[in-house]
């Protein structure tokens, strides 16, 4: 296979992981949002918390998207 | 990347270019030209220091302003107050400069100075920038760990109940674990703000090659790659607040650790 057509491809295969996050910061919101609802008054002081769990979703999601962008502007 | 006749390329926008003269170098051999990236990070300065100054009147019934800077230092306040503790208060010029200028500088990036001519840089879109926020927020843990607790920071990498056999392994996760906090915090602004910028150029690229493809496709995909930009820019204003928040909130959770390790 050509190199070039190596790189593209594992570009768009490295797209799956930004997938993937999003799968793991709508958990994140839909378990907030479940805990929420069953007990509002403890919600606002957890708000911290869920930005925490958001951050280290969406981190792993960004690492894809960086992978994709070496692949195709560096490598 | 293929580049082809009429093709946008979406990485353009994050060109750093010398504005005044394409070199100065009063050091010998170190080209420090004022770039489109510096002068943009003047310009927030200069904005966040307006801001700030218009605010600080100390009327007892606060103006609007008044009101909004207060808002503002009033989150940090009770943020720090909510990680940190009462020891959090002397971390508020710190964490407020740091969370303003970056709000500033992400909303600015996302102002439609294109209409007028201008193009507005985003400077978060940057790991060199990002990256040196990041390190000032981890000397500030490192300073003030070593500076509290002497070699006793080290307890940070032994969590409280730890069997002995596992100490020497879970010590070294846990530095691990510590050490990447700067590379991630400084990772994960840069690449949101980067990814979204790259996304709107991509789409901006759709309304424009569809209309030059011709009516069909012009009247199709044109109008709707044009609403999904605009709602994409709406979704751009709300990650450019998350981020600065979240950039400010694990550097106040750094902050913790340092101050009252576990």
């Amino acid at each position: 296979m050509e190199m070039e057509a190596a790189k593209m491809i594992g570009a768009g295969l490295a797209a799956i992981g930004a997938g993937l996050a999003a799968l793991g910061v709508g958990n994140v919101f839909a378990k907030f949002l479940e805990g929420a609802l069953r007990n509002p008054g403890a919600a606002d002081s957890q708000q911290g918390r869920l930005f925490i769990g958001f951050a280290a979703a969406e981190l792993l999601g960004l690492l894809a998207f960086l992978v994709a962008v070496i692949l195709v502007f560096v490598a | 990347m293929a580049a082809e006749e009429g093709k946008v390329d979406p990485m353009k926008q994050f060109q750093i270019e010398p504005i005044f003269g394409q070199n100065w170098e009063p050091f010998g051999g170190f080209n420090i030209a004022f770039t489109n990236s510096a002068l943009w990070m003047a310009v927030t300065v200069v904005l966040l220091w307006v801001f700030v100054y218009g605010g600080m009147k100390r009327e007892l019934v606060p103006g609007r302003w008044q009101m909004a800077v207060e808002t503002m230092t009033g989150f940090i306040d009770d943020m720090l107050a909510a990680n940190i503790g009462t020891a959090g208060r002397k971390y508020v010029p710190y964490i407020f400069s740091l969370f303003m200028f970056i709000l500033f500088g992400n909303l600015l990036g996302l102002l439609p100075l294109g209409l007028v001519g201008l193009h507005p840089f985003t400077f978060t879109s940057h790991f060199t920038i990002t990256g040196v926020l990041a390190l000032m927020s981890f000397s500030i843990v490192l300073i003030v760990g070593f500076w509290k607790h002497g070699l006793g920071f080290f307890g940070l990498f032994v969590p409280h109940g730890t069997p002995a056999p596992m100490i020497p392994l879970l010590f070294v996760i846990e530095l691990f674990s510590f050490l990447i906090r700067p590379i991630s915090l400084a990772l994960r602004l840069f690449v949101a703000m980067m990814a979204g910028h790259v996304l709107l150029k991509i789409l901006a690229t759709f309304v424009i090659d569809s209309l030059n493809a011709g009516p069909l496709l012009g009247a199709t995909i044109g109008p709707a790659a044009l609403i999904l930009m605009i709602a994409i820019s709406a979704l751009e204003i709300l990650v450019a607040g998350i981020q600065a928040y979240v950039f400010a909130l694990l550097s106040s959770l750094y902050i913790n650790d340092a101050e009252n390790l576990h």
